[in-house]
């Protein structure tokens, strides 16, 4: 997924989508927004920033999880298996995104791309509802996929590159 | 001994909690699933389309129903408003559904034992205690007695029921607290108003300028949709705020304006585009008059001059304009929501207006393009024969001349006696907080004080309940029909509000609510169907359209047609030289400046700020701060402060402090958001917290409430809208 950061506007449309669509509980959450503020009085810029699980390719959460709940599912999201989550957050501490919660029922919990969606092929959620349609997803591995188009035309980034997890939530300039 | 007010506030404290109905989002918590794939098992029975009811877009929606319960709510790609994309409010219906602080049965002030409290009752007695009432003002003082307070498409019905009843006093509270300077002084240039849904083409604008207008936490859907659309296709944008809205975060110019100054910035514009011959010649000529009179006017309103009083530079201004006026006649001056600001705001959205003309924008692709509407036949009601008496919305002393629809404001006014030409008596309210809403909040209180009646349709227990004596339980939205629905736009449409679920509790649609008032008022004849699907059934034949296909898809779109003048789109204008008036002889006879002049503001004393308010994304102003979905997001407002203001007085981010105002009223405590994105001389709050209504558990006390800052009274001498921005502010530490 890649979110356009020059029209994404922070609405939070992605966020009640998301947590309708998924039935998140109060106060915690799948996906969020951020807004990252730059520069000085009057010469300010800001970044505005839909953020949710990077679905990394080498996820640390996977890596560190002891009962092997976290696992990597077909086409690369990264999931939760609530029957063998015992909720000991090792996931939650080793993830660089801060992108889990500990949901009530004790297991621990994140964005899955909708993934329940995308087997009816539905797009997720919170690109579905996006006003601005800042939101682009799609199949990486697909030259002629909407992401794909995207970033081979966009400058993009993403966060953290450092951690070396290979985030696949991108960021179009 | 105390003087016992006629009136208490009752807080509609205590009360045990229905059992909490199963709220959309907690299904999920019971049990785990079977699968490894997570999935919340939504798969709805049924997906009814409809029209939202958290703001007065009404964009189309697709209700997800399962088992009865509102799962969730995503957008209707055959509405044209929606496009199958909703805001954040709109996908957070569900939160008002299961909000479980709703008004659940009719309620009637009792006194007992020398105390006010509300009793429920059934609706048999809270409907015929509510015409018996509105009989007695009827006879005691005549019909006209009773005001209309109303809001939202479901409150047609009572404007219907009070016309009938004989009343003019029918105010709806957005012409003088939001969009009356913006329809007037639109009007008084082109004879037209920007339409309901504003008919900006930004998608297609190659400039687009903002004047206070923050699009992204200002979520009207389409104009977010259009607005990063056009930004999308290359548009320069330019925002003008005092504050770095996120708006103005996608901006190439951001002026960060003093407030107050806008005329002055708008004239020197019009000096730069007219001396530099950066405007559409051969518009201005073919359809406009008063050129050579306005070119006179702004000569002297120099960017040099506009300099002193707005703060901006001179090479700025003059930069702006240039790509003002480069980019016409696809440049447009958006004209704004809520822009009742200074009490000279009708001047200054003519200013607006002119300067949107002489680049040519106003009918023509990417400026103002001329909206379509669905002509649909109406209901064939009898003609009523009672002419009511004028209504009584302007002073006795002189009124506002130039005003197009009753000054809601200036009901409140009329029921303190002596105001106006007759006292009002009662108050009939529909969707609308005038506590939270109008200015001057104690006025409104007298007011209150000195009516026999006051009955509230509503479906949260808004401060204004607290004071009525009958509150009538309305169900929301998403549990009812309303009238057909479609704003002038690209394309004529139309679209059908359903009932999703059944109402919940003992709440009742306003159409019911309406008609049982009028058969307990002698007005039969005022609703003279079976019920709303039978009104709606011949309305829809009347126009030749299918129920059926209606009821399925929501929306219904009508013939496209030309909606630029280059294509064909008919350009007339309704005044009275029938061009665009660039110099208005009706303001000049009236005494009024002809063309905007600046008159520079009041300046905030020594050590206060001028208090500015706006919208967060998640919430519809007070109308959402108790829904639980929505402020999971923003659950209280922020107080904006300079964050070298904040370094000078040692004040920390997210530190609660006091605003206190130049009458020494306080708010809550309110926590400071440090911030560079605004002015040091002002500060900014969201408009619609600091609720006092203890009822509504999760907003009552949250955050700070601007309203009850705004203690003084600018009325705009054009239209009699009310200044919102006029308040000045000292900021307490607690200590």
């Amino acid at each position: 997924m890649a979110v356009d950061t020059k029209k994404c506007v922070g609405c939070n449309a992605c966020v009640i989508a998301c947590k309708s669509e998924n039935q998140v509980p109060l106060h915690h959450f799948r996906d969020w927004v951020e807004e990252e503020l730059a520069g000085e009085f009057p010469n300010l810029s800001m970044e505005i920033r839909s953020l949710r699980c990077n679905q990394c390719s080498n996820p640390a959460c996977v890596s560190v999880c002891p009962t092997g709940a976290s696992w990597v599912s077909d086409g690369g999201i990264v999931l939760v298996d609530k029957r063998k989550c015992i909720g000991c957050k090792a996931c939650m501490a080793a993830c660089p995104y801060n992108a889990r919660y500990v949901h009530p029922k004790g297991y621990v919990d994140k964005c899955t791309f909708c993934a329940h969606r995308l087997k009816e092929s539905l797009l997720p959620a919170c690109v579905g509802i996006c006003p601005t349609s800042s939101l682009v997803f799609g199949d990486l591995s697909d030259p002629a996929s909407d992401i794909s188009k995207a970033l081979r035309s966009r400058k993009h980034k993403v966060i953290r590159p450092e951690t070396g997890c290979k985030p696949n939530l991108y960021f179009l300039a | 001994m105390a003087k016992l007010t006629r009136r208490d506030f009752i807080k509609i404290s205590g009360g045990a909690l229905l059992g909490v109905a199963g709220s959309g989002f907690l299904l999920g918590t019971r049990g785990l699933r079977a699968n490894s794939i997570t999935d919340p098992r939504n798969a709805a029975d049924r997906v009814v389309p409809s029209f939202c009811g958290l703001c007065f877009w009404n964009c189309g929606i697709l209700v997800h129903v399962k088992d009865e319960k509102i799962i969730k709510i995503t957008g209707n790609p055959d509405h044209p408003l929606s496009n199958g994309k909703l805001c954040p409010r709109g996908a957070g219906g569900s939160g008002l559904v299961y909000d479980p602080d709703r008004l659940k049965k009719p309620m009637i002030r009792k006194e007992e034992r020398s105390r006010q409290v509300f009793r429920e009752v059934g609706w048999e007695e809270a409907l015929d205690y509510t015409a018996k009432k509105m009989l007695a003002i009827k006879s005691t003082y005549g019909p006209e007695a009773l005001a209309l307070l109303t809001h939202g498409p479901g409150g047609e019905w009572f404007r219907q029921l009070a016309t009938a009843f004989g009343t003019a006093n029918i105010g709806v509270p957005s012409y003088a607290l939001c969009r009356g300077p913006v329809e007037t002084g639109f009007y008084l240039t082109y004879g037209a108003s920007p339409a309901e849904v504003e008919n900006t083409d930004m998608s297609n604008s190659r400039c687009i300028t903002l004047i206070g207008t923050h699009l992204g936490e200002n979520m009207h859907n389409t104009q977010v949709q259009e607005f990063s659309k056009g930004l999308e296709n290359g548009a320069r944008l330019i925002v003008v705020d005092p504050r770095f809205s996120v708006a103005a975060s996608k901006a190439h110019y951001w002026l960060p304006i003093k407030p107050g100054t806008d005329i002055a910035l708008l004239l020197a514009w019009m000096n730069v585009i007219v001396e530099e011959k950066l405007y559409d010649a051969d518009y201005v000529a073919k359809y406009t008059t008063g050129f050579e009179e306005l070119k006179k006017h702004v000569s002297d309103k120099t960017p040099e001059w506009a300099y002193a009083s707005t703060g901006i530079k001179p090479s700025l201004i003059r930069e702006t304009g240039r790509v003002i006026g480069a980019f016409r006649p696809s440049s447009l001056i958006h004209c704004g929501r809520r822009v009742t600001w200074y009490g000279d705001d009708t001047q200054r959205l003519r200013a607006a207006a002119m300067l949107n003309a002489l680049l040519g924008a106003w009918g023509r692709k990417g400026g103002y393009y001329v909206p379509a509407e669905m002509e649909l036949p109406p209901y064939p009601y009898k003609k009523l024969d009672y002419k009511p008496k004028a209504p009584v919305d302007q002073p006795k002393s002189g009124g506002y001349p130039f005003a197009d629809s009753i000054l809601a404001t200036g009901l409140r006014d009329a029921s303190i006696p002596g105001n106006a030409a007759y006292d009002l008596h009662a108050w009939m309210i529909y969707g609308t907080n005038p506590l939270n809403s109008f200015p001057q909040p104690k006025k409104t209180i007298e007011a209150i004080q000195h009516l026999d009646f006051i009955v509230t349709v509503d479906n949260l227990p808004m401060e204004i309940a607290g004071w009525s004596d009958v509150i009538l339980p309305e169900c929301t939205y998403l549990e009812r029909y309303d009238d057909l629905k479609g704003a002038p736009f690209k394309i004529p449409f139309t679209a059908l509000r359903q009932k999703t679920i059944e109402p919940m509790y003992d709440s009742k649609p306003p159409w019911w609510i309406a008609k049982e008032l009028a058969a307990r008022l002698g007005l039969e004849d005022c609703f003279p169907w079976k019920d709303v699907e039978e009104y709606l059934k011949v309305r829809v034949k009347a126009a030749s359209l299918d129920w059926e296909v209606l009821r399925k898809k929501g929306a219904v779109t009508g013939k496209a047609q030309p909606i630029y003048v280059e294509d064909g789109a008919p350009l007339a204008f309704d005044t009275p030289s029938h061009k665009i008036e660039l110099f208005s002889d009706r303001l000049k006879s009236a005494g009024f400046d002809p063309m905007p002049q600046f008159r520079p503001p009041e300046e905030p004393p020594e050590g206060m700020f001028r208090l500015l308010s706006g919208r967060a994304p998640v919430h519809s102003f007070g109308r959402t701060v108790n829904n639980r979905l929505l402020s999971d997001c923003y659950p209280e407002n922020e107080v904006w402060l300079n964050d070298k203001i904040c370094v000078e007085r040692g004040i920390r981010d997210k530190q609660k402090v006091v605003l206190v105002n130049n009458d020494g009223v306080r708010s809550n405590p309110v926590k400071v958001k440090k911030t560079r994105r605004i002015r040091p001389d002002c500060v900014y709050l969201v408009h619609g917290f600091g609720r006092k209504q203890a009822k509504m558990e999760f907003a009552f006390n949250k955050g700070a409430n601007d309203t009850d800052l705004m203690t003084k009274d600018k009325t705009d001498p054009l239209i009699g809208s009310k200044a919102l921005n006029i308040t000045f502010v000292k900021v307490e530490q607690e200590v």
